[in-house]
């Protein structure tokens, strides 16, 4: 057999099969042990919308894209270097995603007859047969076939034995890149404590596959990645949603408030709730409310008993949310509104990615109403995204929109985590009853931030009324004075605004102050336009990169660093949303880079268009 | 928490806002008796939440020196969830409407019945849509001629208690704008239940559907037609008390006393599902031959756990099994690497 070893900075691996192939599972212990390691890391899975569709059809097609290397890494890659196929729709489905000369592992059972038609492949067609991967390395294993002789004696059914398939290729990964297979044995041993048949079953065919490659009479190919050099500190690996979550019970802690989440399942986002729901000795109430709006308004009513109330959804949801928001809005209380978008209009492509929900957030209500929005870029930052969104909740007296999305929400990386104590403390203080004799409790005067009291029920003297109809100036009562009601109009917008003063000003991520290119970004593009800047400023050109978090109300320096660059270049993953608030804002001609496919741009996308506007 | 020592009279119930309901409106007679109440009930007034939806009765809690909030359209219900889950020390009322409660926030008042908050509700049912000017409600009867109905609805109405029943509400009663005694005392009875109490009022909108309810308000036709239920009692009616209700097996029929012994009519339970059920469905139009009275009191009441005395009671359990939770264990989790 001949053996190479070869040296690589980063890798892509693709693993794809039927929803059932536990594909998720294989990818996410594939990132734990290289994130173990030392690599740095960046995944993204892909399933399909239905959550067992036809086996063996392309819709049926599960992926788990990892991007691992020796070097910072920000995006899961745009294509991939490796690409493990357990049947022929998996590779029908991502063959476009492998680079040339990239390796193309299949299990050869799942290429049967049955299969390819699945496939729609042509009759008497069969890829792995008829030369058209000679592009790629092809290495043809039965996987099927090696599990169930490894499982001969175990006394498991055929059905049991299949399962334990992508421990096997598993396995072999494992043995590719030379990592130790323990941390996946103590998940194991972990999974299925209440069934240690499984534990040997499934360690065993691991194993299988490790030892498949040392002693196969193939040519192999064996590659070494590195530790990376990120910096020094404590990792864990966190993805999105989870973060998110984290992120709102961080805020809660540091605001000594009981959290409430009021929520209705909806794909992308019902992970938080799933997070939130096991951590009840934090003092967590979740609520699985009957719908969209009961799941809004029953976190309004938490939010007026002096609760951190909070709501998520993705976009259709936000929509049935519209009036409760400028309910909230109106009766400026607390609250936090999450979405974590997909495709849209309407159901759209509910398990695919877009940023296509920007103006919703900023506009999509009845009426002047003004409601800060901010937007996580990545995995991590999702905490931080949640934890900021609850301190201008909390000091404003407001609604705020979090946006994320389905990439990074599903998206995993490795986190330096902060320590409880390097989180800030938000202040919170109920109203308290300091009323003079004769003196009527006001509960809209405003102080220096221009937030109203919180007076919660319960505190004697200050009981009061607040409702969704325009109020009097200070004292809260029903007013349809003309005058009052622009004032009022007028007031909550400059709350608003106001919050610019309280937000961190724009940073230039990466390159220049001043030049011929800014690429303006926002969410989740994070990891693309970062990894595309940096290898067009290695390459000389005169490009540099801001991430905006802050998109209502923007930093105040940003119109100074927009005029600070000759061009303006703003990728979006919708048809040009950021695009319209900046050109009208900040009188810029931006140009857009919008795709709208429900994935994310790859680096070298955004990259040619850098060089194509810096010609 | 501190009582009310001070005795408080209905007046400390009354804010400073002029009340805006059409002269003769049945509302006014609702808020007098539930600020009557208020004073009885021993609550300190600053724990005290009316939350309304959007219709004329839902301005209730602008009138009610308490907390309030005037919500919107439909999700009163669902508002006072999420406050009563996360306080439930306050004593929190939910005002609404046919329109409100029915229509536009069905799908809440079904959820918050089934879940069992400890809350009340006072439905103010007009049969009509009063504050867009007269249009017919989910509970105005078929035929209805009203403004977005010239010649007549063709909707065939809700039973509301009925409604109610089927979505395992704990408790169930009725009473009307025009009998202020009997208000009174379903109110009392409403706070007193633990769960969610569920009280439909008849109440007339003398503007757009006036005289809706007037042959069970009326002194004329009100004996004739309404039967006062009281637990234990057996269900009695007529102008002179001489009528009486008899169940012929699930039916229930109309029999003169003086053909039957008192021990063979039906003696009204509180705790009896199926009785209630039969009893809610008393719902005839009373020009109807053979009609059967309108009942009124508690049709139904049943002990049963409410979603936020298990809800925290989990909170407690979770705390207790695993202690409370330390913030840099949870962001740290279970796997961790360092470089």
């Amino acid at each position: 057999m001949s053996l190479t070893t070869e040296i690589k900075t980063d890798v892509v691996i693709l693993f794809a099969g039927d929803s059932g192939d536990g594909i998720q599972l294989t990818g996410s212990q594939f990132t734990t042990t290289a994130a173990l390691y030392g690599n740095d890391i960046s995944t993204f899975p892909n399933f399909p919308a239905e959550i067992r569709a036809p086996q063996g059809t392309i819709a049926g097609v599960s992926g788990f894209q990892l991007h691992f290397g020796s070097i910072e890494i920000f995006t899961a890659g745009d294509a991939c270097d490796v690409l493990v196929v357990m049947n022929a729709a998996a590779l029908k489905a991502n063959m476009k995603q492998l680079k040339a000369g990239g390796i193309i592992i299949a299990n050869t059972d799942g290429f049967d007859p049955k299969n390819l038609k699945l496939a729609k492949y042509p009759d008497g067609i069969n890829p792995l047969k008829d030369g058209s991967l000679e592009k790629f390395k092809v290495y043809e294993i039965d996987i099927t076939k090696i599990t169930r002789t490894a499982l001969a004696d175990s006394g498991l059914g055929t059905k049991e034995m299949d399962r334990s398939k992508n421990m096997f290729v598993l396995g072999y990964i494992y043995w590719m890149y030379n990592r130790s297979l323990d941390k996946s044995i103590e998940f194991l041993k972990e999974q299925f404590k209440k069934r240690p048949e499984l534990i040997d079953a499934n360690i065993k065919v691991l194993k299988a596959g490790f030892n498949y490659g040392d002693t196969v009479e193939a040519p192999m190919h064996r590659f070494e990645v590195k530790p990376a050099p990120v910096s020094k500190g404590t990792y864990r690996s966190i993805m999105g949603n989870q973060a998110l979550a984290l992120g709102l019970i961080a805020a809660a802690e540091k605001s000594g408030l009981p959290l409430f989440y009021g929520t209705y399942p909806i794909t992308p986002a019902s992970d938080i709730l799933h997070e939130l729901s096991k951590h009840k000795n934090f003092g967590v109430k979740t609520f699985q409310a009957e719908d969209e709006i009961a799941a809004i308004t029953s976190a309004i009513g938490a939010s007026f008993g002096g609760s951190l109330g909070i709501t998520a959804s993705s976009g259709p949801g936000i929509a049935l949310k519209g009036e409760a928001i400028g309910l909230a809005l109106m009766l400026e209380l607390p609250l936090v509104i999450v979405n974590v978008q997909r495709g849209g209009p309407s159901t759209g492509l509910p398990t695919k990615t877009e940023q296509a929900d920007l103006l919703q957030a900023l506009y999509g209500r009845n009426g002047e109403s003004p409601v800060p929005v901010i937007a996580a870029y990545n995995p991590s930052d999702c905490f931080y995204g949640a934890f900021e969104a609850c301190r201008l909740a909390l000091e404003f007296m407001t609604p705020v929109f979090l946006l994320t999305d389905g990439y990074i929400a599903n998206g995993a990386e490795p986190w330096k985590f902060p320590s409880a104590a390097d989180l800030p403390e938000l202040k919170v203080s109920f109203a308290k009853n300091n009323l003079k004799e004769g003196e009527a409790f006001l509960p809209y005067k405003r102080n220096e931030k221009l937030a109203r009291p919180w007076a919660i029920p319960g505190t004697k003297g200050l009981e009061h009324r607040i409702g969704g109809i325009e109020k009097e100036n200070e004292t809260g009562n029903i007013s349809y004075d003309p005058d009052n009601h622009e004032l009022m109009v007028k007031l909550r917008q400059e709350k608003v605004d106001n919050i610019a003063n309280y937000i961190p000003l724009q940073v230039i991520d990466n390159g220049k102050e001043k030049g011929k290119l800014l690429v303006l970004g926002w969410g989740s593009t994070y990891g693309s336009i970062k990894t595309a800047i940096k290898e067009a400023i290695e390459e000389g050109y005169d490009v540099s990169h801001a991430h905006v978090k802050y998109l209502n109300p923007f930093p105040k320096n940003l119109g100074d660093i927009l005029k600070s660059f000759d061009k303006v270049l703003i990728p979006e993953i919708n048809n040009g949303q950021l695009i319209k608030v900046i050109r009208d804002k900040f009188f810029v001609d931006a140009k857009g880079l919008n795709k709208i496919q429900g994935m994310p741009f790859t680096s070298q996308e955004l990259k040619n268009k850098i060089v194509e506007m810096l010609k | 928490m501190e009582t009310a020592e001070i005795k408080l009279t209905p007046k400390d119930f009354v804010t400073d806002q002029e009340v805006r309901w059409c002269p003769g409106c049945g509302d006014y007679s609702i808020l007098k008796q539930v600020q009557t109440v208020m004073p009885e009930l021993g609550i300190p007034r600053e724990q005290i939440v009316f939350v309304s939806g959007i219709g004329c009765s839902s301005r209730f809690p602008y009138y009610m020196e308490t907390f309030g909030m005037h919500s919107i359209h439909g999700r009163a219900t669902a508002i006072a969830s999420g406050l009563k889950a996360t306080r439930p020390d306050l004593s929190v009322w939910i005002v609404t409407g046919d329109g409100d409660a029915l229509s536009i926030g069905g799908n809440h008042l079904i959820h918050l019945l089934r879940r069992n908050f400890n809350v009340n509700v006072l439905m103010f049912n007009n049969e009509i849509y009063g504050l867009t000017k007269g249009q017919y409600s989910p509970t105005s009867p078929v035929g209805k001629v009203a403004k977005s109905t010239p010649v007549g609805s063709v909707d065939h109405p809700f039973n509301p208690l009925a409604l109610c029943l089927g979505a395992d509400s704990t408790f169930v009663a009725r009473s009307m704008d025009r009998d202020p005694i009997h208000l009174r005392e379903i109110l009392k009875r409403a706070n007193g239940h633990k769960g969610t109490s569920m009280v439909e009022i008849y109440q007339n909108c003398n503007v757009f559907n006036d005289g809706a309810f007037e042959v069970f308000t009326e002194k004329g036709t009100k004996k004739l037609n309404t039967l006062m239920v009281e637990n234990g009692k057996p269900l009695v009616f007529g102008e002179n008390a001489d009528k009486g209700i008899k169940l012929d097996g699930f039916k229930p029929t109309v029999v003169n006393l003086s053909d039957v012994s008192a021990n063979d009519l039906w003696i009204h339970d509180e705790k009896d599902q199926v009785k209630a059920n039969i009893l809610v469905r008393f719902f005839d139009i009373p020009s109807n031959e053979h009609a059967l009275p309108r009942p009124f009191g508690v049709f139904y009441q049943e002990e049963r756990f409410c979603y936020e005395d298990e809800l925290n009671a989990q909170i407690t359990e979770a705390i207790e099994s695993k202690g409370k939770g330390n913030l840099d264990d949870l962001i740290k989790g279970k796997n961790t690497w360092t470089i």
